[in-house]
């Protein structure tokens, strides 16, 4: 008895410490996930399987298949892309000023409530 | 009519697992072609993560893509295969017992005792723009490549991007166009600087011009464009009158043309027997990310290991009447001698 309230406890305390975030796709459809500290924006989506977050790099900043407008009160907080990010926006569409890679957002405890919206068009 | 180029197998795709498959049947005296979409070798490994690392090749604690695509043509030297780059397979049929006729998007045919699909995620083509109303213009004025350039002579051209591709064609076409507009998202330029600087000196000499935004709305009829509009990054619009646009936004990976060929998929994937990697045509295997099977993981070394079992099934429908002797190269020294190392 006392082992699975040991359990339940830790599993809260996990939980607790798992930052939330919300995917707003195209279509309307929201998600609200735990994601992993550590782990990517991208790798949370593909777990939760928000479809519209192609990835078709797998993570690799080559592909430009992961793009998410990040909400403008978040944005700060996200930051701006790297030298790198930003040239494979290039070969991103309908890009604006908030849009990000997926896969070069970090999960952090910062970004609890953090929320992204997917395009409807990713390439392919 | 080219002449049909005749080859025990036909690899389609050139990347780690169509290099590998030729290593595994060289040992075997089968000789290869390859044939890929791309202009260079690698496949995926060329294309998406030229310097990114890998960490998972045995033996092999690191190596990027680019590194590991270097290091298997180097392996495969021996075996003399030929390739067939920036040409995509868009014909197979079976007319033997194993034996395939195969035609692709250059005008070459082949015939195959066995053909090896090794295709990855499908072939690399250009990113379509999601402009609405883009695509009876696809193929009479807005063209992801450019055939001949001189198709392009005294029109007014819109070519967009920001990348290599947009510029080298921006310097190429400009001297014979009308008029020479380039559309990029914004005033950087990750293009090599010295393609950037003469860009610029053709701009500031008031010989092409450079819009800053993205295209937002095409206008023409009958497939032949007229004008576009360009929404700048404070939302005003521009509208510039152009005869064509050449969009560069980079490949995307597509099926294409695997799914006309008659074969059974799952999810765009193609469903392989586990002895031997082989679809249920005799003769026709599927190897690396583009087949599927219970248990089959996405890995290069995975690949690796289909194309070692497709090569000894492989034999028999290429020498029909030889038995196949198991060898090691550790201590063959008939394999050494093929390696060119005995």
């Amino acid at each position: 008895m006392s082992e699975v309230q040991e359990i339940s406890r830790s599993t809260a305390a996990k939980s607790e410490t798992m930052p939330k975030i919300t995917y707003i796709e195209h279509d309307g459809t929201v998600h609200t996930v735990e994601a992993e500290l550590g782990s990517t924006v991208m790798e949370t989506a593909q777990r939760n399987n928000v479809t519209s977050i192609v990835a078709e790099c797998g993570g690799a900043c080559t592909c430009a298949t992961c793009l998410v407008h990040v909400d403008e009160k978040w944005f700060s907080v996200v930051g701006p892309p790297s030298t790198e990010e930003e040239d494979m926006l290039d070969f991103a569409f309908e890009v604006k000023p908030t849009s990000r890679l997926a896969c070069q957002i970090k999960v952090t405890e910062a970004l609890d409530g953090l929320i992204v919206r997917t395009p409807a068009y990713q390439g392919r | 009519m080219s002449e049909t180029i005749k080859t025990d197998v036909l690899i389609i795709g050139a990347g780690p697992i169509g290099l590998f498959a030729v290593f595994e049947l060289g040992l075997l005296d089968i000789k290869a072609h390859l044939v890929d979409i791309l202009d260079k070798v690698g496949g995926q490994c060329a294309e998406l993560y030229p310097e990114k690392p890998i960490y998972d090749i045995p033996g092999i604690p690191y190596i990027t893509g680019h590194g590991l695509t270097d290091a298997l043509m180097e392996q495969i030297k021996p075996f003399k295969p030929t390739f067939h780059l920036g040409e995509m397979v868009t014909t197979l049929e079976k007319i033997g017992e194993p034996l395939f006729r195969i035609g692709t998007d250059g005008g070459k045919v082949f015939e195959a005792k066995v053909v090896v699909i090794g295709a990855g995620g499908g072939s690399f083509q250009p990113k379509r723009p999601p402009i609405p109303g883009i695509e009876p213009y696809e193929g009479k004025s807005v063209h992801y490549a450019v055939r001949k350039m001189d198709a392009f002579r005294d029109q007014r051209l819109l070519i967009v991007g920001g990348g290599d591709s947009a510029l080298d064609w921006t310097l190429n076409l400009q001297p014979i166009a009308k008029r020479l507009t380039l559309v990029h998202r914004r005033d950087e330029f990750r293009g090599a600087p010295d393609s950037v600087n003469k860009m610029r000196a053709l701009v500031a000499s008031g010989d092409m011009d450079l819009k800053i935004g993205q295209v937002s709305a095409l206008e023409g009829g009958d497939g032949q464009l007229a004008a576009a509009n360009i929404k700048g990054n404070d939302g005003a619009i521009a509208r510039v009158e152009c005869d064509a646009m050449l969009p560069f936004f980079g490949l995307t990976m597509k099926l294409g043309p695997v799914a006309n060929w008659g074969l059974p998929l799952e999810d765009g994937l193609i469903p392989v027997e586990t002895s031997a990697f082989e679809t249920g045509t005799p003769g026709l295997f599927a190897i690396g990310d583009i087949n599927t099977y219970p248990g089959k993981l996405k890995l290069i070394l995975s690949g690796f290991h289909e194309g070692a079992l497709m090569a000894q099934k492989a034999y028999h429908y290429v020498y029909p009447d030889k038995r196949l002797v198991f060898q090691y190269t550790t201590s063959s020294t008939s394999l050494q001698k093929k390696l060119g190392v005995a």
